[in-house]
């Protein structure tokens, strides 16, 4: 007898693990792991990782998650995504976090038509002309306008200067949106200067924005090089508010920048003092919870990315990459972790954004301006 | 530019070079002894900048007891890397010890990816080293006087340690000719370990002022320093020790300068460094103060 029902259970959960592993939803993730800008890459993971516990099965099937690491690097970041595609047969990818590596690995995605979503990818070439390639955060365009209002209407800045990565799409196409509201607005920008990534003595380029005495100083550019600006502009007594990006907040930011960074303001995605959906309440105590961390906004972007994808999947009612596709474009108002989510034909959301600032080595959340 | 502006480019660009100098020592004394271009030598500096970092923030120690101790943890691996990658290819052709050491580069980086992950550590500054001095308008980090003076010191040390010494001459000799100098009784093994030693002792300090100057450590943090120390000493001359601070003070030098002078050319600073090391090595090919060599 017993062993009949020893035979029987064996068999039954023989079958059930059969039916488990036999079809699972394949989503790809390419994310920074290593290298440069690494601390988007392991924020963004830890975020969709907690959204997977909280979501687990779609359509009746489980997600699995099949991760492969850029190295922050653009050639690994189209390596990444052609391997996702070909060798695990992913039917949708979540990736990259920033905006050169999401540039690189969307044209596979895009050719062979499987729907990607980026958590954080702001510049708008990210989407432009392509038809699979979506995103849940805002877009360059808007950021720099926000942030050139803001040093106009807030910091009061008539004059600004300008430092960026020439070697980061995101830098770039910031800063040149900056300028040119900041232009439009009456402002003047008395300084121009750049860096390449890697680079880690910014002495230079901080003199000639000294010596054209600049009201603020816009520094569109990610969180380490942020982080050592600020301290060797502080050192040299050039003592101007920094205005920055989404890209610098991390932990890093104030980790290597100490009290250089204190009062560095910035546009950003999320600040966990803005959470307005029942979702965000349920994913914040849970992340924090799991990881023993305060919930941070590349976290809160991977997992809307995660949440935002398995809800397309559940109403295209296939994983049909196709079908997929033509559920995310009709997103409407998906109440994400970081507010509500439309998303238009062009592949950007509608999306709130935040203005942070660093006080006493923490991030401080001081507005939302809706769209 | 004013005289003020000036001084000051002059005084960062003085610092940095003093940077590239103190890397580029070593780079090049282990060149000049073993005809070896040791890759690995920026990746040293990034494993001495973790020994330190380590001993400070895990282990609480005082720094000064975790500087000695990176220092000397990092002149064992010296050793060790020797013993393990270069003495079985002693001799094997050039080429064979070149593509080595490339590997033992990317090795070191990924041992420490594996190990300490991707993001990067805050380096602490002693308040030794922190501060400002103000002199006339110019800026002086107090950071810069002291890694002047210590490459300075470590210059003059090696500079001495070759032409004065015993182990000195064995190396010197050494490099001429490897066979005879062993048939003279000289235990070649024990000097090139010697030599290892002293290359990673160097790249260990320049690990240690370089993480306090730019406190942002990852692994890939010895990848710069060490190509521009190379550019230093091929500039200096390969081989040369005094060539090589020489080499670090004019890349450092010019970097600075191009950026200051001319702002909008930034983001083309190390195009235009290695441009004035392809003009001089094309009128000067084997560098400012490089010597004939044998091949």
């Amino acid at each position: 007898m017993v062993r009949i029902i020893v035979a029987a259970l064996m068999t039954a959960s023989l079958a059930m693990s059969s039916v488990w592993a036999a079809d699972p939803i394949r989503v790809g993730a390419y994310l920074p792991m290593t290298g440069n800008v690494a601390a988007y890459g392991q924020m963004g993971w830890s975020g969709i990782t907690v959204a997977r516990e909280m979501k687990p099965t779609v359509l009746g099937r489980p997600v699995e998650l099949k991760l492969v690491d850029t190295k922050s690097d653009k050639v690994e970041s189209a390596n990444a995504v052609s391997r996702l595609i070909e060798r695990e047969k992913v039917i949708a990818l979540i990736g990259e976090m920033i905006s050169g590596n999401t540039i690189a690995g969307s044209d596979h995605a895009e050719r062979r038509g499987i729907p990607m979503v980026s958590p954080t990818a702001t510049n708008p070439i990210v989407t432009q002309n392509k038809k699979y390639i979506f995103r849940v955060c805002f877009i360059d365009y808007d950021q720099g306008r926000v942030a050139a209002k803001l040093a106009r209407e807030k910091l009061k800045a008539n004059t600004a200067a300008l430092i960026y990565d020439i070697s980061q799409d995101y830098c770039v196409g910031l800063a040149s949106f900056f300028k040119k509201e900041f232009l439009q607005e009456g402002g003047k920008i008395v300084a121009e200067t750049m860096f390449k990534s890697g680079d880690r003595d910014f002495t230079p380029q901080l003199s000639s924005i000294q010596a054209a005495k600049p009201d603020i100083i816009y520094a569109p550019i990610y969180y380490t090089e942020c982080a050592l600006i600020a301290r060797q502009a502080r050192e040299m007594g050039l003592d101007v508010p920094i205005l920055s990006g989404d890209g610098v907040q991390a932990p890093e930011l104030l980790a290597l920048g100490g009290d250089a960074v204190n009062d560095v303001y910035f546009t950003a995605h999320f600040h966990k003092a803005m959470i307005e959906t029942d979702l965000g309440r349920q994913f914040l105590a849970r992340f924090e919870k799991e990881t023993g961390k305060p919930l941070d906004a590349f976290s809160a972007m991977g997992a809307d990315a995660y949440f935002l994808l398995v809800d397309a999947i559940e109403r295209a009612g296939s994983p049909d990459p196709a079908k997929i596709r033509n559920a995310l474009v009709n997103t409407k108002d998906f109440p994400g972790v970081t507010g509500k989510i439309s998303l238009k034909e062009d592949g950007n959301p509608i999306k709130a954004m935040v203005i942070n600032q660093v006080k006493d080595g923490q991030f401080e959340y001081v507005t939302t301006i809706h769209p | 530019m004013d005289i003020s502006f000036a001084t000051q480019q002059l005084v960062f660009g003085f610092t940095l070079g003093c940077f590239y100098g103190l890397i580029a020592i070593g780079y090049t004394m282990v060149y000049g002894v073993l005809r070896l271009i040791n890759f690995a030598h920026g990746d040293l500096l990034m494993v001495s900048a973790y020994f330190a970092f380590f001993g400070i923030i895990i282990f609480e120690l005082p720094w000064q007891i975790s500087f000695l101790l990176a220092v000397a943890l990092t002149g064992v691996l010296g050793i060790l890397i020797d013993r393990g990658a270069y003495r079985p290819l002693r001799h094997s052709p050039r080429i064979s010890a070149l593509i080595t050491a490339i590997g033992i580069s990317f090795l070191l980086e990924n041992l420490a990816l594996v190990i300490v992950g991707g993001r990067p550590k805050s380096f602490p500054l002693p308040s030794l080293f922190g501060g400002v001095i103000k002199i006339a308008g110019v800026t002086i980090p107090v950071l810069s006087v002291w890694v002047f003076f210590i490459t300075a010191l470590l210059l003059a040390a090696v500079m001495y340690i070759v032409r004065r010494t015993r182990v000195g001459m064995a190396m010197r000799a050494l490099s001429l000719d490897m066979e005879t100098v062993g048939l003279m009784g000289v235990d070649a093994n024990r000097v090139i370990s010697f030599t290892f030693v002293l290359g990673s002792v160097l790249a260990a300090a320049g690990g240690m002022m370089w993480s306090m100057k730019y406190p942002a450590v990852e692994p890939f943090m010895g990848v710069l320093p060490g190509l521009k120390a190379f550019v230093a000493a091929v500039l200096g001359g390969i081989g040369n020790v005094a060539g090589a601070a020489l080499g670090g003070f004019i890349l450092g030098v010019a970097e600075i300068l191009i950026v200051a002078v001319k702002p909008e050319w930034s983001g083309y600073r190390d195009a235009i460094a290695f441009c004035i090391l392809i003009v001089i090595l094309l009128t000067r090919p084997r560098g400012i103060m490089g010597e004939e060599l044998p091949d």
